[in-house]
Formats: structure tokens, sequence, C-alpha cells
């Protein structure tokens, strides 16, 4: 199997083939999974303005993309005015330099933190285990998979690909607990650890799930209470932002909570909604508050009007769920931090198209996602306008090098497609080949289809010949 | 059965080539519906394979010669979702090209899947069917998500006599065809087919059947391979049936 670390988003055909071998795996992902889809959908059920609460949502996002500079340096101003200190970073060097910088200024040393992509997308914890300041995963299953030395396979549930038996002979074996399975004493297990970093911790780090830019409040979901403590417990809280995360009201918050939660984890409202303004000087809560906007990468996106939408994504998890190829083979084969069909149009953007062409091409082009997502993103469209930009290459970008013998394939079939006599006479090579059990067998693509299936048994005739024929 | 309706029949080139019965049922069903059925020999693809994969002007080319070859009959008339489908995101192809969009969404709206054309255009549920058999269908994705079609299948198929539908859970889940991805990533294609197959195993079904060609092409190839004795047929070919 490869190992996480040297996964790469071009390696997929290799690395959803390694991920097919495991049995445990595909088993815990497809009854996770089948179970978020139900879920989502008795929650939805709920819901009877569902299509039109999405449509909103949608609109919502594609006005605040559009403008984006506009709702940023609002959000900032009033995050400022409410007593935040907002940092700019143009990439996760500068980033996880921010963030490093502040936890060195202030000597802190015990730093915790609670689930969040944008950190993982950039890499914090090892840029911050590199100055002796690694921090403790808080979130129950993104724990999980810092004790395991993984990465997260799912956006919202980062050790779906897990069984209980497997946490539970991790926990043996990390922490020293006695042999269970019980997912009661392996969270008292896990609570137990945790409370102690909380009390000790003096710098807590989160994501963000909205920043409204009306009144810099930012939020943060979750179900554990884990990010409240990180949020509150350490004098010191930094907050890392994605700049897609901004929304310009207050009460455009009501709408994004109606969907996030149902459709990520089929919950009508998740059990900590923490909506954080600046500070309190001599109250409640920490002393700073500091938030990092992110760009890496997410302003070029914002301002390509065919894929702009893709910022639009609220990370609820519901497109990983739906998505057949995901439920097959997990997030790790897709070799980067976003995987699914969310990750199959993000991360060829984030990372530059050469670097994850093959993932827009991981894909039946099957819809599922596109009914799930509840800002309604049509990532079939942006799939395809992916695989069109790595054939034609877009200016300034030169085109991905693809398989050469699928281009000429393309042009041949182009030319046979172009005329009846043409194509009669490629048909007819093509029965030809199929009933030479050789060439089947050796002879791409034939041999690409009959490794896993047999080939289709044509029916007598074409159609063109049997109504050429005067039969009918 | 009301006015006489005069339809192109597009076969589809893997319909033409290697479903040729089903396309013939197509055409027989239309006429029992009442409609005059042509069909244009100088028809050959869509143009989906090149699109889906990234090489548009490769499917330009050939889309255009179905525009051509398509724009002054009255209605088209497709035994697949996928290729309908296609049909309507063909504004998505010419979206640089001004001047021919308009012809391409002219076509685009007259271009119809079977079972969409008989129910909502037609209003034909009923087609004098017969066969006795344990049915499980599937919902082709293109049919389903794009188009929308999922009751008219089931309401034609609800009168053919002696035909029991079973209704499985996973239905709607892709069959894992998805054009060159079947042939790009073919364990994850069939992978994601297994887990449909297991259930019709279970459910113990005579016949498994879509409205694509495509997915039945994926289907019955695996079954083969797998030793799961049962048929696939397009719905085109339950209705033929007597």
């Amino acid at each position: 199997m490869t190992p996480p670390d040297e996964a790469h988003p071009n390696a997929f055909a290799q690395q959803a083939r390694d991920a097919l071998q495991d049995e445990v795996l595909t088993g815990a992902l497809r009854r996770a999974t089948d179970l978020f889809g139900e879920r989502r959908r008795a929650a939805i059920a709920t819901v009877p303005d569902w299509q039109e609460l999405r449509e909103h949502a949608r609109k919502v996002k594609a006005h605040t993309l559009a403008q984006l500079d506009h709702y940023l340096e609002r959000f900032a101003a009033n995050a400022t005015a409410a007593g935040a200190t907002v940092h700019w970073a143009r990439d996760g060097d500068e980033a996880c330099a921010i963030v490093t910088r502040i936890a060195a200024e202030r000597s802190a040393s015990r730093l915790v933190k609670s689930k969040s992509m944008a950190t993982e997308e950039i890499g914090l914890n090892e840029a911050l285990a590199a100055r002796a300041r690694e921090p403790v995963e808080t979130d129950l299953g993104e724990w999980i998979i810092q004790l395991a030395g993984e990465t997260p396979s799912h956006i919202i549930v980062p050790a779906i690909h897990k069984t209980r038996q497997q946490i539970g002979r991790l926990f043996v074996d990390k922490l020293g607990i006695p042999p269970t399975d019980d997912p009661d004493a392996l969270a008292a297990a896990a609570r137990t650890r945790l409370r102690a970093h909380f009390a000790a911790a003096d710098l807590g780090i989160s994501g963000v799930n909205f920043g409204v830019a009306e009144t810099g409040t930012i939020l943060i979901l979750e179900n554990e209470g884990n990010a409240r403590m990180t949020t509150t417990l350490p004098k010191t809280h930094v907050a890392v932002m994605g700049i897609e995360k901004v929304i310009p009201r207050f009460d455009d918050l009501e709408v994004f909570l109606r969907l996030l939660p149902r459709s990520g984890t089929g919950q009508h409202l998740t059990t900590y909604q923490s909506l954080l303004t600046g500070t309190d000087p001599g109250g409640e809560g920490p002393d700073e508050l500091h938030i990092v906007l992110l760009d890496n990468g997410r302003a070029k996106i914002a301002v390509d009007r065919v894929m702009r939408e893709t910022l639009a994504c609220i990370r609820c998890g519901a497109c990983l769920n739906a998505c057949p190829v995901y439920q097959s083979v997990g997030g790790h084969a897709y070799g980067s931090v976003y995987p699914g069909p969310i990750g199959a149009i993000l991360t060829p953007q984030l990372q530059g198209l050469e670097q994850a062409a093959a993932l827009p091409f991981a894909s039946t082009l099957c819809g599922a996602c596109k009914d799930v997502c509840p800002v309604a993103i049509d990532i079939p469209s942006l799939l395809l306008e992916l695989r069109r930009r790595a054939v034609d290459g877009t200016p300034g970008q030169r085109p991905v090098r693809l398989r050469r013998s699928e281009r000429i394939a393309f042009g041949l079939w182009s030319w046979f497609a172009r005329g009846p006599r043409r194509f009669r006479f490629a048909a007819r090579l093509a029965r030809i080949a199929q009933r030479v059990p050789l060439l089947s067998r050796l002879l791409p693509p034939l041999s690409a289809w009959t490794r896993t299936r047999e080939l289709p048994t044509a029916e007598g005739r074409a159609f063109r010949d049997r109504r050429r024929g005067g039969n009918r | 059965m009301s006015t006489r309706r005069t339809v192109s029949l597009f076969a589809t080139c893997l319909g033409d080539q290697l479903r040729a019965d089903a396309v013939e049922a197509a055409a027989a069903v239309l006429e029992r519906a009442g409609c005059a059925v042509q069909f244009d020999p100088r028809q050959t693809c869509c143009g989906q394979p090149a699109f889906n994969s990234g090489y548009w002007r490769e499917a330009r080319a050939v889309a255009r010669r179905f525009v051509d070859l398509f724009e002054h009959v009255e209605a088209v008339v497709v035994p697949s979702g996928s290729c309908t489908a296609m049909v309507h995101r063909l504004p998505q192809l010419f979206a640089d090209d001004p001047d021919l969009l308009p012809r391409v969404r002219a076509v685009a709206t007259k271009t119809f899947e079977l079972s969409q054309f008989l129910v909502r255009e037609l209003g034909v549920t009923d087609l004098d069917a017969r066969l006795d058999a344990r049915v499980a269908w599937h919902d082709a994705c293109h049919g389903l998500r794009e188009l929308g079609v999922r009751g008219e299948p089931r309401a034609l198929l609800a009168h053919v006599r002696g035909l029991e539908l079973i209704e499985t859970r996973t239905c709607e889940a892709c069959c894992g065809f998805g054009g060159t991805f079947s042939i790009k990533l073919p364990e994850v294609s069939t992978a994601m087919l297994d887990h449909k197959l297991d259930e019709l195993q279970a459910a113990g079904v005579d016949v498994v059947a879509s409205l694509d060609a495509s997915c039945l092409m994926q289907i019955d190839g695996r079954m083969r391979r797998r030793g799961i004795r049962v048929r696939t047929m397009h719905l085109a070919e339950i209705l033929a049936a007597r």
C-alpha cells in the first residue's frame, strides 16, 4: 500500500487499486457513507423549502464571491474594531509563519487545535512541529488520525476509514488502555487525555466555518465541545480562515445553518455553534483573537468566472458520502487534502492542474454530488471544464501531458464519426478486433475493459445495416 | 393516440452497433404509439465520448454534424438518457459560437429520451406489452439527474403484463461505466458496480433493465464475468415484447 505521505493526486489509479484490496477499509467506508446518506435524507425531508434554501445559499455565495475583496475588507475592518487582530496570508507558508510567530512571541508551547481543513491544507501541524510546538488535535476523529500518524480521509469525518476495532487496537498501543472496542470506553479514554491538554494549553488553533462581514464575527460548528474549549480556555486563540468563508450579513447564517448540519451529518443543528466576535477584555474567553485570512490560490479561483463556483463550497462533505467513487475507494486514494468530488475540482485549482490532472477524470459524471450539494455547485460541469483545460491548456498554462495515445485516439474517433461510410468501416474493424481473443486481451482499450468484464456480444448486424438491407 | 407525430430516431453509436435489437424495438414501440419513424442513415454519434474526456475540438466536429442532420426534423427520439443529456448539454460545448448557438439550442429542445417522449410528449403509458419476469430497474445517471427521468420508465413498466418490478435500494447508484472512466479505472469502475450486483443477486431477479445501452453493456459484461445469470434488457425491448 502507498504510504499516506507519499500519496499523490496523479497516482489516483494505483492508490485506488490499493484501496480496493483492503476489505476492512471498503467495508467501513460503505457502512459509514451509507449511514450519513440516510441521515441526510431524513434530515432534509423535514425541510419543505429545501430547494429554495439551496438556491438562496447559492445566490448569496455567488454574490459574495463576485466582490470578494469588498466583503473581506469589511470583515477585516469589523473584526479589528471588535478587538481581533487580522492577518493576511498569501499562501500556506505565510500562514504557517504567522501562526508560528504568534506562538513563539507568546512562548506558547502547549497548543491545542480543533478540526480544520484549511490548516491541513497548509500543513500547519508539521510547520509547528518543526519548532517543537506541535498542537494536540482535540476533535476525536482528528486525534485518532494524529495518534495513528495518518491524514484525514474525509473532510468532516477524518477517521471514517477506520473501524472501532482498529481504533481500539490503536488506543491499546498508544495509550496503554486495557483492550476494548467499546465506543463509550474509547471516547472516555480520549476525553480524560484531552481534558488534561485543554487545562494546560496556552494557545488554541481553530478553523472557521463562516466569517460575517457585517460584524466581523466568526462561526465554528462542532459536536464535541472541543472547539468551544480550544477557542475559550487558552489565553490566545488563532483562527485560520480561507478567504472564501466570508458571507455578507449575520442574517445569512440562518440559511447556512439550516443547510450545513443537515447535509454534513444529518443533524438539524450541530451540538455547538460558537459565534466569536473579537475579544472581551477583562471578561471571558481568550485575551487575544488572531484571524489569519488565507488565500493560498483562492483569489485566483475567485476571478475565474467559470470555476469561481468552486469557492461556494461550505465543506459539508455530502458530496463525498454520495459519490460512488469515493464510497468505493475512500479519501486517501485521492492523494489530496480534499478528496471526493469537491477535492476533484478544488485540488487541481489550488495545486495547479498539472499537479492533480488525474482527479477531474476520477469520476463517472453521475451527478450524485450535484444533487446533494447544499449550495447546488454544478460539480459535473466543473469537472468537464477542468478536463477540457487539461487537454487544451489555458492562456498561460500549457496542456497537461496526457497520454499521447489518447490524443491520437480521439483524433481518429472524430474523423471516423464524421461520415457514415467511415463510421461503418471503423465499426467493422472494431467487430473484427473484438472477435480475436488475443487482441481483446492485449489491445487497449479492449484489454482494459476485459481486465474486469466480458466484451459485449453484438446482436447480429448493426441497426443501420438492418435498415439498409430492407429489414423493416 | 392523438395526432400522428413524425419522429427521427437517433440510434446512438453504441445502440446502433451493439444493441441493434433495442434500437429496433424502440422503432417498433414508437410506431405502436402512433408515430411515423424515420431513420437517417447519415447519423453517427452525438460527440459525448470526446466531450466528456476533454477533447472539445474533436467533439464539436462530431456534434456539429448532429445539429446539421437533425435541425430540420420534427422531433428526435433517442433510446438513451446519456446521449439525450449530451444533446441538451451542447450549448455548453458551443458557448463560444454565437452563430451556431441558437441552432444548437433549437435541436436540444426537440430531442427526447424514449420514455420521456412516450410519457411526457405522447401521454402514452400502456403499449400492450407482455413479459413474464421479475425485473429490476437501473436508473441510468444522466437520464435520472440531467433529464429528471424517474417516473416515466416506471409508469411504462407498470403496464407491462406479467412483469414484476423489483425496486432495489441501489437502483439510483451509478453502474460505474462513465465512458472512458470504465477503461481508465477498470477496477474502480467494476467495484462500483459490484455493490449493485450483490443486491440484484440477492433480490433474485430475472432481468435488469435500463434505458442506456452503455450501462447495460457494463452491467452485462460484469455479470458474465462473475457468472451471474441475469439478463439485461433495454426498456424498449421490454415494451416491444408480447
